[in-house]
């Protein structure tokens, strides 16, 4: 449901990040559908599937994924700049001034904690307004204070903007963060 | 638009990180080697073009070795052109006791009809245009004839019979050109003032040319009249063709340096795609990132395209000034073999190196690029999916097939431009197959050794496609330059050692009959061993086997023989110098009834055999004889030599001078003044001084070729460097491992630089055993005489390529310990 977060909770290996990756149109399912938005996911090709993504779409890693070439304004602004939009300098400076970040535009991942890159990716994340934000165990790479805070971040975050949010992890104290879960065991939903 | 304007940012962010430095660079000298050698070859085009009329003197030249006919003279003047004359020789000019080979050239009124003679009163005076000729009784000199005389002007000086005075330096000569008679010292004088020195006997070797000018038209059809009427000996020089000796040589010259410069071509080649295959592997989860955040794979290609097209058109600007400014030192490397000012050069040789640059971009970058296409946006969740294809080396095809025609290309013939793809196709198979074998053969002698001995040449093997690369890069261009100076070197100095030192260092021509016993009495007075006088006979091949020979049916060097007369020579005893490779020396019935011993070279070239019965033109009269010898020549001994040698029957009755070669003890300075102050008519040629000045000549070209192998060596350092980068995410990987198992900051490095300095060892020493193996091979198979290899040359090539890998091993090393090892280790 819009403005839903939905927690996808299950062991190591259970599929919970194939699941993701089905949902998120990055991967084609032998059998079966996915509907977004009123949108047959599968019925569009690579490309249609990557423009959903674009309009409807926001992501969080584990890894952060992010640029190493770039600093952390510029990896804000890619999908701003990407999605052909003018004003993506601003637009990027505000969000990663709301992530607290706002003395580090400059800086390059390597020279950043990996709270603060991944504060960068949420910034990233949530500077295109998506309506469904997609994160993937975003706080693996974490130690439990930072991992506690960008959790903290990552919810103010999703109740400012409206998002629905798909949370993947297997901590089940963050999956019931969310208002509903979803278990999975060897790849199906359990009860 | 909006797709330009990202590319442009991406390629800014890029660079910024160094992501694009190697490629760029290696760009950047590919252009510059071609267009250095372009700019080059463009401004000696226009300096051809634009001069060639005073490389003439005139708008139409005729040659010969016969005096002008008048025929020519007569029809000049009738149809309104103007008309000069010069004869041309070499004599002994002397002043005192010094006496020196001088190139004489006199000239009629009106000489030069294009261009201008300039003159100096004095030696290192301001110079101004001539206007007119030397005047009756003096003549003009140049600097180095003034020097070597220690002549004035106002001095006097002696030429055969006739004393001159010296009325001017003359400082330049723009129709003077390259051959043999303008090695000489230049002495200029009136063409109507030759005949008194008494230096035009029969048998001289004088060149009679006439010059003609006028309107474009008239000129063109008195050409085409003269055409149909040259007469045998006689050759004509037009615009078109001005100085075909001095466009030979530069021809050549450009030809060798251009097929050079595409060595480095070649080499950026392999750092190009090095650096661009890397490039796409670090983007490959970027690439899936903006995959993810919805951008087509079209749009993302068009991205990566455009980013690398305009790095690619600022590498080639770049690269363009750089070859612009390079070419400057090219030029002045060769400025010897230039007789006139280069103007500057035009843009099309900077827009040909920028097609090259492209042409590397497109062919050697677009194959990495694409498999970038194929990246899976699933990559962000798992890593394991869309790596590039390993190998797919058939990617390359269309960028190694833009190489080989540029090579084909550039040599101007497709027979040598494939002859060079072939060379350079087997070098590589070669370095590649034994740097190859001397990887695993290395690593399998590691034991015994201590870690880092033993873990760095254990790397060597592991890593032996990427070391293979880097070991035929280098020692490539290692190669180039070790031929350039050791080769060249041991080369020279066999041949020179090859020489006696008391072989003949002086030539003396034109001994008249009469005074052959006065001569040799010269070299008893002053304690001189008499040399062996040779008759020599000037005549024309008319004739085989009854046939007319025309030099139609010949071509480049055997057409000039023909057109050319023979100096040809009686004897009855073969000279000790000479051996038979084909019949027989003369027999007593050789002897009665006339017979011929050709050299085996002219023979090939003209087509000549044993038994042929070859007709010959001498001072008017025909005579024929059937070859009976074949001779091989030993051209190092100094001593004359003949191509055709006759029995004394068939020439000893037709005018003839004797010319003999002796060997003058250094140090003395007085006996050959005196001697051609005894017989003035003489000629006496220091052939040491003519070969130190054809070796300067060779020796400027041989620097160019080695400034622009330069560019060869920087590009062969560059893909050292791009293959560095290439495994250096797996070389900090490992040693990430090593030292979170316990190794030491020193044991890594250790390792490293084992490593590094296999690598340069490896390659130094396949560039010195190539050096050595064609020093070899042209010893033997072009100058044929035993090749003496300078020891040293071992020691060189391990050096160069310790130094060239030594960068790499810094920054290696750098990288590897730069970061804490917890870092590389997760982002394995």
């Amino acid at each position: 449901m819009s403005g839903e977060a939905l927690a996808i909770v299950g062991a190591s290996g259970s599929g919970k990040s194939t699941l993701l990756g089905l949902l998120a149109g990055l991967d084609v399912p032998s059998s079966g559908n996915v509907r977004i938005a009123g949108e047959e996911l599968f019925e569009l090709d690579e490309d249609g599937r990557a423009a959903l993504r674009a309009r409807l779409l926001g992501f969080v890693f584990q890894s952060f994924q992010l640029l190493p070439a770039l600093n952390a304004l510029e990896n804000v602004m890619l999908p701003l700049e990407l999605a052909g939009r003018e004003n993506a300098a601003a637009l990027a400076t505000a969000m990663l001034e709301r992530v607290g970040l706002g003395e580090r535009l400059r800086h390059y991942p390597r020279t950043l904690s990996g709270g603060e890159q991944q504060r960068v990716a949420l910034a990233r994340a949530f500077v295109m307004r998506p309506r469904l934000l997609m994160a993937d165990e975003p706080t693996g790479n974490l130690d439990a204070a930072t991992g506690a805070a960008i959790i903290d971040l990552l919810f103010e975050l999703n109740a400012e903007a409206g998002t629905t949010l798909l949370l993947v992890t297997h901590d089940e104290s963050l999956a019931a963060r969310c208002g509903r879960q979803l278990r999975l065991a060897a790849g199906r939903i359990v009860p | 638009m909006a797709t330009l304007g990202l590319a442009w940012r991406m390629l800014l962010r890029d660079w910024r990180a160094g992501e694009l430095r190697v490629l760029a660079l290696a760009l950047v000298l590919a252009v510059a080697s071609v267009a250095s050698v372009g700019f080059f070859a463009d401004r000696v085009r226009q300096a051809l073009a634009r001069e060639a009329q005073q490389l003439i003197g005139a708008d139409l030249v005729v040659q010969g070795d016969r005096p002008v006919r008048g025929e020519l003279r007569d029809e000049l003047a009738r149809r309104g052109l103007r008309q000069a004359q010069s004869v041309g020789f070499v004599s002994m000019a002397r002043k005192g006791e010094a006496a020196q080979l001088a190139g004489v050239k006199g000239v009629s009124e009106g000489y030069p009809l294009r261009g201008r003679l300039r003159i100096a009163p004095q030696v290192n005076t301001p110079d101004a245009p001539a206007t007119g000729i030397p005047a009756p009784g003096t003549v003009w000199v140049d600097e180095r004839l003034a020097a070597t005389l220690g002549a004035r002007v106002g001095d006097a000086i002696e030429l055969g019979n006739s004393l001159f005075k010296v009325g001017a330096i003359l400082t330049m000569e723009p129709d003077r050109g390259a051959s043999f008679f303008n090695i000489a010292p230049r002495l200029m004088l009136r063409e109507d003032e030759v005949a008194a020195t008494g230096l035009v006997q029969p048998g001289s070797r004088i060149w009679y040319t006439l010059l003609a000018s006028g309107e474009r038209e008239p000129v063109a059809q008195f050409e085409a009249w003269l055409k149909p009427k040259l007469a045998r000996g006689e050759n004509l020089q037009s615009l078109e063709n001005a100085r075909p000796e001095v466009r030979a040589s530069i021809d050549r010259s450009q030809q060798f340096i251009g097929l050079t410069a595409l060595l480095a071509v070649i080499l950026a080649a392999v750092a190009v795609g090095l650096s661009t295959r890397r490039y796409s592997q670090r983007h490959l989860d970027g690439y899936a990132v903006m995959r993810c955040f919805g951008a087509s794979q079209s749009r993302l290609f068009a991205l990566f395209a455009w980013e690398f097209l305009l790095l690619g058109a600022a590498a080639a600007i770049v690269g363009g000034l750089a070859g612009y400014a390079a070419q400057y030192v090219i030029a002045a490397m060769v400025s010897g073999l230039m007789l006139v000012e280069l103007p500057q050069p035009t843009l099309l040789p900077a827009l040909q190196g920028m097609l090259v640059g492209m042409a590397l971009l497109l062919g050697f970058s677009l194959p990495p690029l694409l498999q970038l296409k194929n990246v899976p946006a699933l990559r962000v969740i798992r890593r394991d999916v869309g790596a590039p294809q390993q190998g797919a080396l058939a990617g390359y095809a269309a960028g190694t097939l833009t190489i080989a025609g540029l090579l084909i290309w550039q040599a101007g013939d497709t027979k040598l431009g494939l002859i060079v793809l072939g060379g350079f196709i087997l070098a590589g198979v070669v370095f590649a197959g034994f740097g190859y074998a001397a990887l695993h053969g290395l690593a399998r002698f590691s034991a015994g050794g201590g870690l880092s001995w033993r873990y760095g040449l254990a790397s060597l093997r592991r890593r032996a496609g990427a070391n293979t690369i880097q070991i035929l890069a280098l020692s490539l261009g290692l190669a180039a330059i070790l031929m350039l100076t050791f080769t060249r070197g041991d080369l020279l100095e066999t041949w020179r050692s090859k020489v006696p030192a008391d072989a003949p260092n002086r030539f003396v021509v034109n001994i008249q009959p009469e005074q052959r016993a006065g001569v040799l009495e010269v070299f008893r007075d002053n304690k001189l061993a008499e040399p062996q006088v040779y008759p020599m006979i000037r005549g024309r091949y008319t004739a085989k086997n009854a046939q007319a020979v025309s030099e139609s049916e010949f071509e480049d060097r055997a057409r000039r023989l023909v057109e050319r007369e023979f100096n040809l020579s009686y004897m009855a005893v073969k000279p000790a110098h000479n051996s038979i490779v084909a019949g027989r020396w003369f027999t007593d019935e050789d002897q009665k009834n006339g017979a011929l011993s050709v050299e085996e070279g002219i023979a090939k070239t003209l087509g000549w055999k044993l038994g042929d019965v070859l007709g010959w033109q001498v001072a008017g009269r025909s005579f024929s004889a059937p070859i009976t010898s074949v001779r091989k020549l030993d051209w190092d001994s100094m001593r004359v030599n003949f191509f055709v040698i006759a029995t004394p029957g068939l020439l000893a009755d037709f005018p003839a001078s004797f010319v003999s070669s002796f060997h003058l003890p250094p140090g003395d300075s007085t006996f050959t003044s005196k001697l051609s102050q005894a017989y003035t008519n003489l000629t006496v040629v220091d052939m040491s001084a003519i070969m130190a000045q054809a070796q300067a000549l060779i020796e400027q070209v041989v620097r160019a070729v080695q400034f622009v192998f330069l560019f060869a060596l920087g590009a062969g350092v560059l893909v050292l460097y791009a293959a560095l980068l290439a495994t250096q995410d797996e070389r900090m990987q490992e040693a990430a491992v090593m030292r979170a198992l316990g190794a030491s900051r020193a044991q890594v490095v250790a390792a490293q630089r084992a490593e590094f300095a296999a690598l340069g060892i490896i390659s130094g020493l396949l560039a010195s055993a190539a050096a050595v193996a064609i020093g070899w091979a042209v010893a033997h198979f072009v100058f044929q005489f035993p090749y003496r290899m300078n020891g040293w040359i071992w020691l060189a090539g391990p050096a160069l390529g310790l130094a060239c890998v030594g960068y790499n091993a810094w920054s290696g090393a750098r990288a590897a310990l730069g970061r804490p090892p917890i870092l590389a280790l997760r982002e394995a």
